[in-house]
């Protein structure tokens, strides 16, 4: 291996890694503020990309229909609860959040043939397809069951992950896509070229992560889902209601999930199941984090990159292995150094 | 007459096959301070975790009038009630303002944003509060978080403020200053409901009063008239009372 070769793998691992970076900090955003481990996370990315595919392609893509279709079952059981309780008064913002809204978005999607726009108009319909599938499936599996443990509530991601894979498979096939590239510059830095796209990856996640940061650091929002993550009783107390917490969660887990995939669209072809194996490798980076450290995670992430672009050269057969291997010493590892904190008092 | 603030009407909690309350009922007149004292385990915690919507109950919970039961907690928080739990549950690794700000975020996500002045308010009645303001909860001392947790719940303008044990742990000086201000907040129109083991403390700050003992109401009155009940003074004042 020369200079040139360690390098290239090295901006490979980057790139990656900073994909597995934002997929943990989502990872760890959903386990600490619901203790759900979401292993469906790597289906919002494939979601993202293929909703992007298809409208390049000129087709409608299916999650439109599962967004709507999500929508009408979450309003009907929330109608139903808001009937028996007699809170009519809930009605309106179920009408408006899971019927207006989603019929809105599928309206502006038929009529305005998004083959045809611009990129960046593209991607925030797809973004707007994708993203509210997080409320609503936080509403149908998860909230149901938000006092499980955590062991249910992970049997209860397994369910959703083979759906949401299921689904994929109906609405997009067993073909790959690639889209089309954010930008085809090419920049020569002495040896290395870097492309267009790989800039649009470190940027937009480096944008997002200080976005979550200002977010979480700055708005009462976010700290409401920082006290939720720190003390659930105490945050109920306050009016911080789980409902909310939980939704809100799911919401931004998603839109992390479906800009992931449509960063990485144009770089690497990506299937009905690749989210899987992306989510995977983001969970690894999570758990170097423990669950609950977001610099941990961020770092993890790239650790992972690295070690995934670097084990692809000496021994791609087994890349997958070497990475997944990882959470052995990792593991190991957290368990000697970590020690139990009691709760205070 | 005006409708009381709090109206419990045969309340009873149930852990499992266990009733842990029977049949309470009790009142809470607005601006009024109300206690309810009584030793460990007599289920102070659970009638207060009850009244919060935090354990399911039977019987008729009325707050300001209005029946609520099968009420979820953010909606009681919402209405004016607001719980100082036994174990504070601040945010720990949360500085000492943001644990203030979270005690508005009702009222911030009901659209009134005066939460800057409320917190001067607070600060005004804990000054301490506002030396730690950017300290984070978790490395206060525990009259410090005692304050916090109160001054917390004041963030959410309450109508009727109840606290769980705030002599809890604390050291004799500390609780004296505690009971003051709650004796002030008095003033500010706020209803209080007050359960506690240190009686005496309790008793002189109250309006009536409530003993609690293993999960019924033992005795009710006037708090002047509980503190002299021989009963009251032989079993929760104690040698302290023979003294006066």
């Amino acid at each position: 291996m020369d200079l040139q070769i360690a390098l290239l793998l090295g901006q490979d691992g980057i790139v990656n890694g900073a994909i597995y970076a934002l997929l943990a900090l989502a990872l760890v955003l959903v386990f600490t503020v619901t203790r759900v481990i979401f292993i469906p996370q790597g289906e919002f990315v494939a979601y993202g990309a293929l909703t992007l595919a298809a409208f390049q392609a000129g087709k409608t893509p299916g999650t439109l229909w599962l967004m709507l279709g999500a929508g009408v079952l979450v309003a009907l059981i929330d109608t139903f609860k808001a009937v028996r309780s007699g809170s009519l008064v809930r009605l309106k913002r179920i009408v408006l959040w899971d019927l207006v809204l989603p019929g809105a978005v599928a309206g502006l999607v038929l009529w305005l043939e998004p083959g045809r726009l611009p990129l960046a108009a593209q991607v925030v319909l797809a973004l707007a397809i994708v993203v509210p599938l997080g409320p609503m499936i936080y509403r149908l599996a998860y909230q149901p069951l938000a006092g499980a443990s955590v062991l249910v509530l992970l049997i209860v991601s397994v369910a959703v992950h083979w759906a949401l894979v299921g689904l994929g498979l109906l609405f997009f096939g067993a073909e790959g896509s690639r889209t089309t590239p954010f930008s085809d510059a090419q920049f020569n830095l002495g040896m290395l070229t870097i492309n267009g796209q790989t800039l649009w990856v470190l940027g937009a996640s480096a944008a997002l992560i200080v976005a979550l940061y200002l977010f979480f650091g700055r708005s009462l929002y976010g700290k409401a889902l920082r006290a939720t993550a720190i003390n659930r009783v105490g945050a109920r107390l306050m009016g911080i209601s789980t409902t909310m917490a939980g939704k809100l969660t799911f919401t931004l887990a998603a839109m992390i999930g479906a800009l992931s995939g449509i960063l990485v669209a144009p770089i690497t072809t990506v299937y009905y199941d690749t989210g899987f194996l992306v989510g995977l490798k983001g969970f690894v980076a999570a758990i170097i984090a423990g669950l609950v450290s977001y610099p941990l995670a961020a770092a993890g992430a790239i650790l992972v990159g690295l070690l995934e672009a670097f084990s692809s050269f000496w021994a791609s057969a087994f890349k997958e292995v070497i990475v997944f291997t990882l959470i052995i010493p990792v593991l190991i590892w957290r368990s000697l150094t970590s020690h139990h904190v009691e709760e205070e008092e | 007459m005006t409708t009381p603030i709090l109206e419990i009407n045969e309340l009873c909690v149930s852990y499992g096959k266990v009733e842990a309350l029977h049949h309470i009922n009790l009142k809470v007149e607005a601006g009024q301070i109300v206690t309810v004292i009584g030793p460990n385990g007599a289920g102070k915690t659970t009638l207060l975790g009850a009244i919060m919507g935090l354990l399911p109950s039977k019987g008729d919970i009325v707050f300001q009038g209005e029946v609520q039961n099968d009420i979820e907690v953010e909606h009681l928080v919402a209405m004016g009630m607001t719980l100082v739990p036994e174990k504070r549950e601040l945010f720990g690794e949360m500085s000492v303002e943001d644990n203030l700000l979270l005690g508005a975020f009702q009222r911030y996500r009901h659209g009134e944003r005066d939460e800057g002045k409320t917190m001067d308010q607070v600060f005004a009645t804990f000054p301490r509060l506002k030396e730690r303001r950017t300290q984070l909860a978790g490395t206060l001392s525990g009259g410090e978080r005692q304050m916090l947790a109160v001054g917390r719940a004041l963030m959410a303008k309450p109508k009727l403020l109840m606290l769980d044990e705030p002599s809890l742990g604390l050291a004799p000086l500390i609780v004296r200053e505690i009971f003051h201000i709650i004796a002030d907040l008095k003033k500010t129109g706020v209803a209080i409901l007050l359960v506690e083991q240190n009686a005496r403390a309790a008793l002189q700050i109250a309006d009536t009063g409530y003993v609690l003992e293993t999960g019924s109401v033992a005795l009710e009155g006037e708090s002047r008239a509980l503190a002299d009940d021989p009963r009251v003074v032989e079993t929760y004042l104690g040698l302290g009372g023979k003294k006066k």
